[in-house]
């Protein structure tokens, strides 16, 4: 399908569906997997958005570089940080 | 048209083509930035949430989750509006140009005053930290940490849909004056950028605001 009115329908009709998706699920008690669901979801709904509406999926590579590199460089700062954080107290050090 | 557009062009471009390409990779380089900028605010809310895992829960109960849900379809519909704009400005479409653009700014409106009213109810349930906040007991503080956090997220998510308003009417504005082609439409894609990315920043937010709670005791 090319990018036109049809495709940006379609786009914005399975984006709705995940919202509702999402918001449904929410509801559910699936213990530790509630929220890597949820995000998985806006992460799929994030990429729709980036690939059709801001059209990079027929952009050129520099494109792909600029986009990737802020959400790269979120993973870094939020990884390092909690790799920090989310250890402390793991290993019994005598005097800590 | 060739002349239309060639009007256009700044003296440091070749042609139309390369001026375009330039501003689209700044509009990406900048949104890059709107990440880091957004992104310490979500690298806050990761330890604090880690943290402090049931408190932030039961904050987020307070929230709700069918108001965000709508907020968001409100702005997801007005992502497709922009994107029907854009095509517009590709094909020379003028009046769809013009209404997609008003339907644009009409939802962004509908967005804030939904948005307005939750923060109003919030105020009256009396969970504003700093300014009217009720809640007591062991867990009141971090309770606290959520609610600074989700004031200050949505609060600039806010700002910056304001701002796409305000960019919004001035393309509008731009539009109705004939100032754009399918040659030269620049504007009207870097616009429609930005209003995408704010549209994506409210993608996150739903799930790590309103619905860390729905299933929690």
């Amino acid at each position: 399908m090319t990018a036109g009115p049809r495709l940006y329908l379609v786009v914005f009709v399975v984006l709705l569906a995940l919202t509702a998706l999402t918001v449904l699920i929410a509801s559910v008690d699936l213990g530790p997997l509630n929220t890597p669901l949820a995000l998985a979801i806006a992460a799929g709904k994030a990429t729709l958005v980036v690939l059709f509406f801001m059209h990079l999926k027929d952009a050129p590579g520099i494109l792909w570089l600029a986009a990737g590199a802020g959400f790269f460089w979120l993973g870094i700062l939020i990884l390092l940080t909690m790799s920090d954080v989310a250890t402390r107290g793991i290993l019994p050090i005598p005097g800590k | 048209m060739a002349e239309h557009a060639a009007a256009h062009v700044a003296h440091q471009f070749d042609d139309a083509e390369q001026q375009q390409a330039a501003s689209e990779l700044g509009m990406w380089i900048f949104l890059a930035t709107e990440v880091m900028f957004f992104g310490g605010m979500i690298l806050a809310y990761t330890v604090y949430r880690f943290t402090y895992p049931l408190p932030f829960a039961h904050a987020s109960q307070h929230l709700d989750a069918i108001l965000g849900g709508v907020n968001t379809g409100v702005l997801l519909g007005s992502s497709f509006t922009v994107a029907l704009a854009v095509h517009a400005a590709r094909t020379g479409a003028r009046r769809l140009l013009l209404g997609a653009l008003g339907v644009t700014i009409v939802l962004g409106g509908v967005f804030l005053a939904i948005k307005g009213y939750e923060w109003h109810h919030h105020y009256r349930e009396g969970l504003v930290p700093g300014v009217r906040f009720i809640p007591t007991g062991p867990e009141a503080n971090a309770i606290g940490l959520f609610f600074w956090l989700y004031f200050a997220m949505t609060g600039v998510h806010a700002l910056h849909l304001t701002i796409g308003i305000g960019v919004m009417t001035v393309i509008a504005f731009l539009a109705w004056r004939g100032h754009f082609s399918p040659a030269y439409h620049n504007p009207v894609e870097i616009a429609g950028l930005y209003w995408h990315f704010v549209d994506i920043v409210w993608i996150f937010l739903l799930p790590i605001l309103y619905l860390v709670g729905r299933h929690a005791p």
